[in-house]
């Protein structure tokens, strides 16, 4: 696929990154952040939504209440200002620090797990006909992993030494 | 990030009911360790889990690589595991970043 041919994502050198989309995939990217935000404020008990919640205790329902009673607020947040991280950055230039480039890290994985979900995907994606109704919800969502990939790489070049966060 | 909304859920590790049980009695444990499980999703990818699990638990990659390795292909694997309060710190750190992560007592 022509959209495919050359990296989106660079790392500039320590801790400095660089998101380069093209014009078509800025007004993609925007969108989708858009509606990410709406879904998460909605806050209904849509499955998709939920799987950015999961339990921690599957099987002690009291327990899981209390998790979820005080963690859902911050992991709600945390998805929400890495949003708008991303969006400043897709009106931006585009150059990060290892916040940012950490912000589109999430955002690019929570689209995925909200999408995926959505579509009840296999790690074997179905080959679909062009004209397949969800052939461009799957396109997008094989877009997304492409540059979720990207980002993965430029931040594991910037990981600590194995080790450094160990907590005994 | 999450230390202080966590640390509130520490308290029941030790009930006062179970305590005039005699020393040594190995029956029942309370401070059995508890191990967080990360399962296998169709969705995130291998190489997104291998950079998760080395960011946060400073694992090399040789180990990441494993443990992913391990979810991918038995469904499963425990990535940490000790006191309830670090596991459900480390719990909340896997969801942080999306993964299907649960904590249980060994």
């Amino acid at each position: 696929m022509r959209m495919f041919d050359r990296d989106r994502v660079k790392r500039r050198g320590a801790g400095r990154y660089q998101v380069r989309l093209r014009p078509n995939e800025r007004v993609l990217m925007a969108d989708l952040v858009v509606q990410l935000r709406e879904q998460l404020l909605a806050s209904t008990d849509d499955p998709a939504v939920r799987r950015l919640f999961p339990p921690a205790y599957p099987d002690d329902p009291e327990r899981d209440a209390g998790y979820q009673v005080l963690t859902r607020d911050e992991l709600l947040e945390q998805r929400l200002a890495a949003l708008d991280v991303v969006e400043r950055s897709i009106e931006g230039g585009g150059d990060l620090d290892e916040a940012g480039m950490t912000a589109w890290l999430g955002t690019l994985n929570s689209l995925r797990l909200v999408l995926g979900t959505r579509l009840d995907v296999d790690e074997e994606l179905p080959v679909l006909a062009a004209d397949d109704p969800l052939a461009p919800a799957y396109a997008v969502y094989e877009y997304l992993g492409w540059l979720l990939s990207q980002v993965v790489d430029a931040l594991s070049t910037d990981l600590p030494p194995p080790g450094a966060d160990v907590r005994a | 990030m999450g230390g202080v909304v966590i640390a509130g859920l520490a308290a029941p590790l030790t009930a006062p009911a179970e305590t005039d049980q005699p020393v040594g009695d190995t029956e029942v444990d309370p401070e059995r360790p508890w191990v967080v499980i990360v399962w296998n999703d169709p969705i995130n990818l291998m190489s997104y889990v291998t950079f998760v699990l080395q960011k946060l638990f400073g694992y090399p990659l040789e180990v990441a690589e494993k443990l992913m390795l391990q979810v991918h292909y038995d469904g499963r694997a425990v990535v940490s595991n000790g006191t309830r309060e670090k596991a459900e710190l480390d719990v909340f750190r896997l969801h942080e970043h999306g993964l299907w992560a649960t904590m249980q007592q060994d």
